[in-house]
């Protein structure tokens, strides 16, 4: 182990994207010493993707939003199986986040007296979203890492955690390697924060980037801290189909908030066709009323395009099914059609759609103020996570915290838009805050240095591997392909097992991954290692898949239609059993206190 | 990207990859099958997956939204995940190769720590008092255009990359280069600003060695008007402030920021 350099701190964040930023801010605040480390370079996480807004009852707009509405809009979303505490913490304290990104430089759109300006979006009662055209999330992020660089963090930029270290119980830091020398390092931390995202890789088609593999999750898992809610994965309704290079770009729900309708092979406006009941009172009669919405009308309910994500995927689905898709096996997403309605249409829809219009156009030869988009439903955000405390966001490893989207808990069977970029803040600052505290009140944890020489062996396998000849990236691909299509949007009972019997072989064909070339700057190899945290969040998803009969939110079960009461009342949690076995629990929500449940009444 | 119906008996493209490190390195040609609307950075996937799997490059969205993938394509410095092959292919080799401006770690990734470190030397964002009670302020719109502009920047470093003052003069010591020219302007331009960072632009961060060539606008995927509207006004602010007698008394007795003229991009 002497051979490893070793970093110490107090707090180390694992990840660097809103979440890991927000959280390394504030426990920097206080003058401990905190590490930073991160797959890509500072200001190039997923984050910086994010489109169409950030969620927070801000009032700007319509001054009926208040905190109570947005919680009650994120469980509704959510399909009541919420932790209701962290709901309810992410609606309070999102305003706050928000306002103190502006007193760090955001330069948010402005509402005509000068305020924060804000959006329509799916399941959100009123204009909420807070949002820079259509890129929220470049803003976010380059606000805290602008004002995190004077913080005296220490950042390491292409390091990768490869396993947890532990003290005993405790956590006592990570092993990592730099990306540009493929050498080992040591972090030592008294506290540790996973803020590593999501798992969108496991999947072929996906709006997420190569960093998605389910670091955290597994990390965490192995590390003996639970995972819950995994069944739970969101598929974005508007992902670009075509051209075959694009499949999966998100295409922001901002073209609908902005008036975007969703249209089959026939024009038929379809999504008016199927309104849940627990939606009928927020939505509109007709695509009119729809259009009124958008246009600012207090008086008018949402359109139906703006219903939530699960639902829109689904009803996509069965339009392409039934044979009223588009060309390339999608549904038509028009944005153009505005023109009948508004004066300079092209120019409003460059303005407030920028990136959009420069996507279409240059990623698709297509422009969107003239012509319909081509969409499909694309894997995008993973609603489960490592189970954390909702106050303090520590895990049941003591030491070890967890924030955005590897954190579980406020979004449910599906998450609202806008309500990551929120929950990224609120619970990034909480984790920052808890972790300094846990640094503050114990002492430096020791390493084991046999356990630190078994995770380096463990990492460097792969280069010397005999005998097999399969290179990291057919299994990666034979995974996203097996995923995709018997774990997807529609799921049922068989296709499921056979998932698993598919996972069991390529865990054996992971084993034998050979890599080629030296330990610089090798993808090969990095992406051999992802292998173990894709194959471990695969089978969690599968699992749970298989265990949760009923169908909500973002879990849809062909065999089991309907939404069951029984199973509003269970979270699945998963966790490594005492032979390295994943087990599945059903585990109990917490009764919701009365004043909570008389919100969610009043709010119907 | 896994092959269709469309990629059989497609056309075929070589792509000639620089390969090396810091040491030194060559050119290497790899012929893979073009689809339909693939960009260059697919192309290089589809080499790295089937024929080079230790060939580096970075990348993140492949959607020209995190300006990771900067290289150059035949000669100049673009995204690869935002370049189509239809508007580079002819009957040459496309030519990838690192950017020019900052040492070479391995193959198509460089090291960019330098700019990283320049941003830290800049006075961060000190806003004025709130001007609302509940510790907000009000803006409008038309006030912040223009730094909403500048802040649509990615950071994929291009116009540090095509910038004669670093890429051939190396004054990677005294000159910030455009992407930081900017960011100061989207401070100094925005309305909450109180910092002053004028002498820092006339000394440390070395404006006058822009000669407004325009080379960095040219190749901004996020059509940021660098020169115009962010270069130009700060060197006026800078010379009002240094070499202008009677602006300077006028300061004295004006607050710093007055309206400029705009240039629509
Ligand atoms: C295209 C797109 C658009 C979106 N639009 C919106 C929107 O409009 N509104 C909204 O609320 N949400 C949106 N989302 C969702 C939201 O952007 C993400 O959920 C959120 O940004 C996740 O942030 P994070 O901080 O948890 O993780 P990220 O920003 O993904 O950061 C993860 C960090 O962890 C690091 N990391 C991962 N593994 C390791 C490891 N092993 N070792 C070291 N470091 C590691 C990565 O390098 C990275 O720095 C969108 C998502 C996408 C893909
Ligand atoms: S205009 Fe100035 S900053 Fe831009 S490339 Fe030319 S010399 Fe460099
Ligand atoms: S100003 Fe334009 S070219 Fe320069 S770093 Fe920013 S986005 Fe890239
Ligand atoms: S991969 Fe993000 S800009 Fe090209």
């Amino acid at each position: 182990m002497a051979d490893y350099p070793t970093h110490e701190h107090d707090v180390l964040v694992i990840g660097a994207g809103g979440a890991g930023l927000r959280a390394s801010i504030e426990a920097s605040a206080a003058g401990v010493s905190v590490g930073l480390v991160c797959k890509s370079l500072l200001g190039k996480a997923h984050t910086v993707m994010a489109e169409g807004g950030i969620a927070a009852a801000l009032a700007n707009v319509d001054e009926r939003d208040n905190w109570m509405v947005h919680f009650s809009d994120t469980m509704r979303g959510g399909q009541y199986v919420n932790n209701w505490r962290m709901a309810q913490l992410h609606a309070q304290e999102a305003p706050a986040r928000v306002r103190e990104l502006e007193a760090w430089g955001a330069v948010f759109d402005r509402t005509p007296d000068g305020k924060i300006l804000q959006r329509n979006f799916g399941g959100h009662r009123y204009p909420r979203l807070a949002h820079v055209g259509d890129r929220t999330g470049l803003e976010l992020i380059r606000t805290l890492q602008d004002h995190g660089i004077h913080k005296g963090i220490n950042v390491f930029m292409e390091y990768t955690v490869v396993r947890l270290l532990k003290d005993g119980d405790r956590i006592a830091g990570a092993l990592a390697y730099s990306r540009e020398r493929g050498r080992f390092a040591v972090f030592k931390a008294k506290a540790v924060i996973l803020a590593t995202g999501g798992i969108g890789k496991a999947y072929k088609i996906t709006s997420n980037s190569w960093e998605y593999t389910g670091d955290g999750h597994t990390l965490a898992y192995d590390a003996g801290a639970e995972l819950q809610d995994m069944e739970f994965i969101q598929f974005h309704p508007t992902g670009m189909i075509w051209p075959l290079s694009v499949q999966g770009i998100l295409v922001t729900e901002g073209v609908r908030g902005e008036g975007g309708i969703l249209l089959n092979n026939k024009g038929e406006q379809f999504m008016y066709n199927d309104i849940p009941d627990n939606y009928k009172n927020q939505t509109a009669k007709d695509p009119e009323e729809g259009w009124r919405y958008c246009q600012g009308d207090r008086n008018a309910q949402r359109p139906a395009e703006l219903l939530t994500r699960d639902h829109v995927a689904r009803c996509i689905m069965r339009e392409v099914k039934a044979g009223r898709g588009s060309p390339h096996g999608g549904v038509y997403l028009d944005i153009a059609w505005i023109k009948k309605k508004i004066a300079n249409a092209p120019e409003h829809i460059k303005k407030k759609l920028p990136s959009m219009y420069h996507q279409f156009k240059e990623l698709g030869n297509i422009d969107i103020t003239t012509e319909p988009m081509e969409v499909g439903p694309t894997t995008h955000y993973v609603m489960g996570g490592v189970k954390v405390d909702a106050d303090t966001q520590m895990s049941r490893v003591p030491g070890l915290f967890a924030c955005g989207e590897c954190a579980v808990g406020i979004n449910g069977a599906n998450r609202l838009g806008g309500n990551s970029l929120s929950d990224l803040l609120v619970f990034g600052k909480r984790a920052g805050e808890h972790a300094l505290k846990y640094a503050k009140e114990h002492a430096a944890p020791s390493l084991n240095a046999d356990a630190v020489e078994a995770a380096a062996k463990w990492a460097l396998e792969p280069f010397d591997r005999q005998g097999g000849d399969e290179g990291p990236y057919v299994i990666q691909h034979a995974l996203q392909d097996m995923m995709q299509d018997l774990v997807g949007i529609v799921r049922k009972e068989d296709e499921m097992q056979r998932a698993l019997e598919g996972l069991a072989k390529l865990k054996e064909r992971a084993k034998k991954a050979k890599v080629v070339g030296n330990r610089e700057y090798n993808p090969g190899w990095h992406t051999a290692l992802d292998l173990h945290n894709l194959l471990t969040v695969s089978e969690a998803i599968t699992r749970c898949s298989l265990l949760r009969k009923e169908s909500r939110g973002g879990h849809f079960r062909e065999d089991y239609q309907n939404k069951e009461a029984a199973w509003a009342k269970v979270n699945l949690v998963t966790r490594k059993g005492p032979d390295g076995e994943m087990q599945v629990e059903q585990v109990p929500i917490p009764e919701m206190p009365a004043e909570l449940k008389q919100i969610i009444e009043e709010m119907k | 990207m896994t092959a269709t119906a469309e990629t059989q008996g497609a056309q075929m493209v070589t792509l000639r990859i620089w390969r090396g490190d810091a040491n030194g390195g060559k050119f290497e040609d790899y012929s893979t099958p073009v689809t339909h609307g693939m960009v260059v950075l697919d192309a290089v996937h589809q080499v790295q997956a089937t024929q080079a799997t230790d060939l580096a490059v970075r990348w993140n969205c492949k959607a020209g939204k995190c300006g990771s993938c900067s290289a150059e394509i035949n000669g100049r410095p673009a995204l690869m995940c935002m370049t189509q092959l239809a508007h580079v292919l002819t009957d040459q080799p496309i030519v990838i190769e690192p950017m020019q401006a900052f040492p070479t770690i391995k193959d198509l990734v460089t090291d960019v720590s330098w700019n990283y470190e320049v941003k830290k030397r800049i006075k961060p964002f000190q806003p004025r008092k709130p001007d609302a009670p509940d510790g907000t302020w009000r803006m409008d719109q038309v006030d912040v255009d223009r730094v909403q502009e500048f802040r649509k920047c990615i950071e994929c470093f291009l116009c540090q990359d095509v910038c004669h003052v670093l890429r051939d003069h190396h004054k990677h010591e005294e000159f910030i280069g455009p992407r930081f020219l900017v960011y100061v302007a989207a401070l100094e331009m925005h309305p909450l600003d109180t910092a002053d960072r004028l002498e820092d632009l006339k000394d440390r961060d070395g404006i006058g060695y822009c000669n407004i060539t325009k080379c960095c606008t040219k190749v901004c995927p996020e059509h940021i008007t660098i020169t115009d509207n962010a270069i130009i006004p700060l060197k006026e602010r800078v010379v009002d402030e240094y070499y202008d007698p009677i602006m300077r008394l006028w300061r004295l007795f004006v607050p710093k920021r007055t309206a400029l003229p705009m240039v629509s991009s």
